[in-house]
């Protein structure tokens, strides 16, 4: 019999967004990002046929990372940047659990970022929200490593001497499986993005372009604001062509000397448009270089492709090993040496 | 048994095996413990190797040594001194004659002395001209043997090149000493052939005719006019094995698994000492165990919280360097008040210090590395046998009071070695744990009669919660920052380790139970210290020695135990961080013995002090 509980699963056939609200004040300031994410989390997690109890939030530290407490699921706030190291011992423990990592772009792209690279590497089933705001806000408006150079910021009155990473690029040369982006109000795109995370096997990960209004406004407001949207998004979608416009009257394609170009799609053939392709490496890479302001900037799924997990890969080693050496107790390991008798 | 020379009984033998790093002076020392195991000798031993992979053939730096003690009668430690040096060239002379006993024995490999190799180690070395010419070894017995010429001979038809050939000696130089000691080759012999003949079947050859070629060089070369034999002690009835403290370590961890029902999680990041665990572990997949080598110290304890907030039993093993960086991981282990074991082999520091020596001056860092007031558990083993219930202790502490705990070995009890009256894991001390199921009386900050608080994991219906590292409110667990309950909640996690006390139970005293002298030690000085306990009370001296198991918190009888003597005296391998707790915890003053040289105190060391001590109290 075994010491740990075997009770019979919830119900998950009533689940509704309610489920998963704690009674706890949300401690967001007014008119953060973060709100319409939790929203959309809450919204999404009852369709997905996981019983409650299944659910891990696990997150580090910084705003994004209060994220768990507002969620009725089980929840761990852990330490800075560490999230992703913590989450895949729970994963490997238990790979029954729907392991979810909440983290931000200080927390998973400067302390964090040995973790990060690290968990999409091994490709451990998790999934990613990377609520990226630009800025440092919980420790009130340091800049982040993805603030543009020249930023003034608290701690760089003069301007940022850094230049900021591209998350996107950097990880999907780290291996990840699956690479989505996201805007926090886009009430179509962010939903759907969860949800492709959530039927991923493996690393699934989303970056958010998530606006904190008090440290860094207005910083997506070229993507989020509704009349600027249409010339400066990409909508990716897998097998159709690369375009975007209010009436998609524009498009990518690559010139002669394999740069990306915005083209007029009546003028250069709608058949020289490069088509989406979510698992072809290259392109995920290619559309990652995109950026405001000289492209439009891609938004859905770069990449997405199937791949063995760190957690099933380990325990089918411990199967095989077992298999292979059936009935074996820890005296049988002592005594597996010279005994003698006094 | 030759018939040249005669065969005197001697009760201890101490011998010293030492070369180059790559001459497998670790192998022949491995080789004759498990030997002298086998034909039932008390053994200690002491292997002592340079932190670098390969220096400089024929240097210094490069020397690697193995001591180990032999003897029919009860023994703790190593030995202080050598009774024979085995030296395969001129540095490992150099290094390690010192150590050596007034008429010890020296056997050395007269090939690495001669010829222009010869005079090139020997300047390695640091010798101006050749000790054999010089009389400065006139106080010991030197045996020259062309040990790498015998070798080269004896396998010549083997097939192998020169370089291959040359790796054999090792063998030749154990065979000889195994004629010497009267020991037989099979445990040897069968070793041999099960590691090199499916492979390298013309290794296993030459292994084997260097290794009798040795044994008889001694039995027929009338160099030696007798050889010695060391009977079986009498050691305590029942089943024994050979063991080292890493693996002891490791097996404890099992065994806690097994009695638990739980499953065992480690993570880890290779250091030395340490690393020998991740690997023994790594091999016991069938019994379900998971390892996980992490990016780093801080993923491998960060991974191990992961693992215990989803149910695991977890570990997380490492050495000094890797318990700094794990400080803030375990701060949220502790506040999260989550069940695991974080073991610190530790070895010679500070900063990256003297990675394969050892030490004992990380306690304080056990005590006090976390921010805030952050008490742990710490739990010490004292020989390599003893670090498999120092396991199952720190085990039995982390799941009855739901707290991370410290557990403290060292380089020394790690990679040595000792026989073990092994338990029956069935017949120990049970291990009961019990999950929360109950939605209806579940609270995830709510206290049981130990202070421990209710252990619910992901996938139980009903109970789901949040934890983290914020503070948090009594009983509901929620984030608070109300200032009555972050005093109290202070309090209670004080408190808590503090009722680990109530389960330890009452101190043992080697000696009279007060007098005038009380020795108090911890970890591995305690084979040292106990023989030169029982030299002193041998010879009239009034001295009794206790030794803890628990740092944090002290036992509560300890304290009284104390004041019943005129003296305490606190021999360690730190500058005094036993000490300075002691006389923080009961405004008592004790005497430090400090010995801070990356190896064991040696018994005269401590005699001489004990009796200084005794003599200015007179």
């Amino acid at each position: 019999m075994s010491v740990y509980p075997q009770l019979p699963k919830s119900d998950i056939t009533t689940l509704t967004k309610k489920d998963f609200a704690t009674d706890q004040d949300v401690r967001w300031c007014p008119g953060c990002g973060d709100y319409a994410i939790l929203a959309q989390v809450q919204r999404v997690l009852p369709s997905l046929g996981i019983p409650r109890e299944d659910y891990c939030f696990i997150s580090g530290i910084g705003c994004s990372s209060r994220f768990p407490y507002y969620m009725d699921t089980y929840g761990l706030h852990t330490i800075h940047g560490r999230a992703p190291a913590v989450a895949s011992g729970a994963k490997c423990q238990n790979p029954d659990l729907n392991v979810w990592v909440i983290t931000g772009d200080g927390d998973s792209l400067s302390i964090g970022g040995n973790h990060l690279m690290h968990a999409l590497r091994r490709n451990m089933d998790l999934k990613i929200i990377l609520f990226n705001n630009r800025i440092y806000g919980l420790t009130k408006g340091q800049y982040s490593p993805t603030s543009e150079t020249g930023k003034k910021t608290k701690s760089t009155p003069m301007g940022s001497l850094d230049f900021p990473y591209n998350p996107i690029s950097l990880i999907l040369g780290a291996g990840a499986t699956f690479v989505a982006r996201a805007v926090d109000t886009d009430a179509k795109g962010l939903p759907a993005m969860i949800k492709r995370a959530a039927e991923h096997k493996g690393t699934a990960l989303i970056e958010v372009m998530q606006n904190c209004n008090i440290f860094n406004d207005g910083a997506w407001t070229f993507i989020s604001d509704r009349k600027e949207k249409p010339n400066n998004e990409l909508k990716l979608e897998h097998g159709k062509p690369l375009i975007f416009g209010a009436n998609g009257e524009k498009g990518i394609a690559l010139n002669s000397s394999m740069r990306p170009e915005v083209v007029d799609v009546a003028e250069h053939g709608e058949e020289n448009i490069l088509v989406h392709d979510e698992t072809n490496p290259a392109m995920a890479y290619f559309l990652s270089r995109l950026t405001h302001p000289d492209y439009p900037t891609p938004v859905g799924v770069f990449r997405c492709v199937e791949q063995e997990t760190y957690d099933s890969l380990l325990h089918a080693q411990i199967n095989e090993a077992v298999e292979k050496t059936p009935g074996k107790s820890v005296q049988d390991l002592i005594e597996n040496s010279h005994i003698w008798e006094v | 048994m030759s018939k040249a020379a005669q065969t005197l009984e001697l009760e201890t033998v101490a011998i010293r095996f030492a070369g180059d790093s790559g001459d497998g002076m670790q192998l022949t020392g491995t080789q004759f413990t498990e030997t002298a195991t086998i034909i039932g000798n008390d053994i200690a031993t002491f292997p002592d190797f340079p932190a670098e992979i390969r220096a400089p053939a024929g240097t210094l730096a490069g020397v690697s040594g193995y001591q180990l003690n032999f003897s029919s009668q009860d023994i703790y430690t190593h030995g202080d001194a050598p009774d024979v040096l085995v030296a395969m060239n001129p540095a490992a002379l150099k290094a390690n004659v010192g150590d050596l006993k007034n008429d010890g024995i020296i056997i050395l490999n007269n090939d690495a002395f001669e010829g222009v190799m010869g005079k090139r180690n020997l300047q390695k070395a640091g010798f101006d001209q050749s000790p054999l010419d010089d009389g400065s070894l006139s106080k010991y017995r030197v045996y020259p043997v062309d040990i790498t010429k015998l070798t080269l001979e004896a396998i010549k038809d083997c097939g192998l090149n020169q370089r291959a050939a040359v790796r054999s000696k090792n063998f030749f130089a154990l065979g000889l000493v195994y004629w010497m000691f009267n020991r037989p080759l099979e445990h040897s012999q069968a070793w041999i052939d099960a590691k090199f003949r499916a492979k390298l079947p013309e290794v296993a050859e030459a292994n084997q005719l260097a290794l009798k070629a040795g044994y008889f060089y001694g039995e027929t070369a009338e160099v030696f006019t007798h050889n010695y034999t060391v009977k079986a002690a009498q050691l305590e009835p029942g089943r024994y094995r050979g063991v080292s403290g890493n693996e002891a370590t490791a097996l404890g961890f099992l065994a806690a698994a097994e009695l638990s029902g739980l499953d065992l999680f480690l993570g880890s990041y290779p250091i030395t000492p340490a690393s020998d665990i991740l690997h023994f572990l790594s091999k016991q997949k069938h019994l379900g165990v998971k390892t996980f080598q992490a990016e780093d110290e801080i993923a491998a304890v960060c991974a191990a919280i992961g693992a215990s907030y989803a149910g695991a039993l977890s570990i997380t093993t490492t050495s000094g360097p890797g318990i700094a960086l794990k400080g803030e991981g375990m701060g949220l282990a502790a506040i999260t008040e989550l069940p695991m074991v974080v073991i610190n082999i530790q070895r010679g520091g500070p900063s990256t210090g003297l990675p394969t020596k050892t030490e004992q001056s990380d306690l304080l860092q056990a005590m006090f590395s976390r921010n805030g007031d952050c008490p742990l558990p710490i739990v010490a083993a004292s020989t390599p046998s003893d670090c498999f219930m120092a396991a199952l202790e720190a085990v039995r502490i982390a799941l009855r009071h739901m707290t991370p705990v410290m557990l403290l070995t060292d380089g020394y009890l790690a990679n040595g070695s000792e026989p073990w009256k092994f338990p029956t894991v069935a017949d120990l001390e049970p291990i009961d744990v019990q999950f929360a199921t109950d939605p209806e009386t579940y609270q995830p900050y709510g206290r049981d009669e130990n202070l421990a608080r209710p252990w619910a994991i992901p996938g139980t219906p009903g109970l789901e919660h949040r934890l983290g590292g914020l503070e948090k409110e009594h009983l509901t667990g929620n984030v608070s920052y109300d200032p009555q309950n972050h005093q109290f909640m202070t309090q209670l996690r004080r408190d808590k380790v503090l009722k680990v006390a109530d389960f330890i139970p009452p101190t043992a005293i080697d000696g009279p139970d007060s007098g005038r002298l009380l020795v108090i030690g911890w970890g591995s000085t305690f084979g040292s210290i106990r023989s030169a306990c029982n030299f002193m009370r041998n010879h009239g001296h009034d001295v009794s020695h206790v030794h803890l198991r628990h740092l944090n918190p002290f036992p509560n009888d300890l304290g009284e135990i104390m004041s019943r003597f005129d003296t305490v005296v606190v021999p360690e391998m730190n500058m005094g961080q036993l000490s300075l707790l002691l006389r923080a915890n009961y405004a008592l003053d004790v005497q430090s013995i400090n010995k801070v040289q990356g190896k064991p105190f040696t018994e005269a060391e401590l005699i001489t002090a004990f009796t200084k001590t005794l003599g200015e109290e007179a």
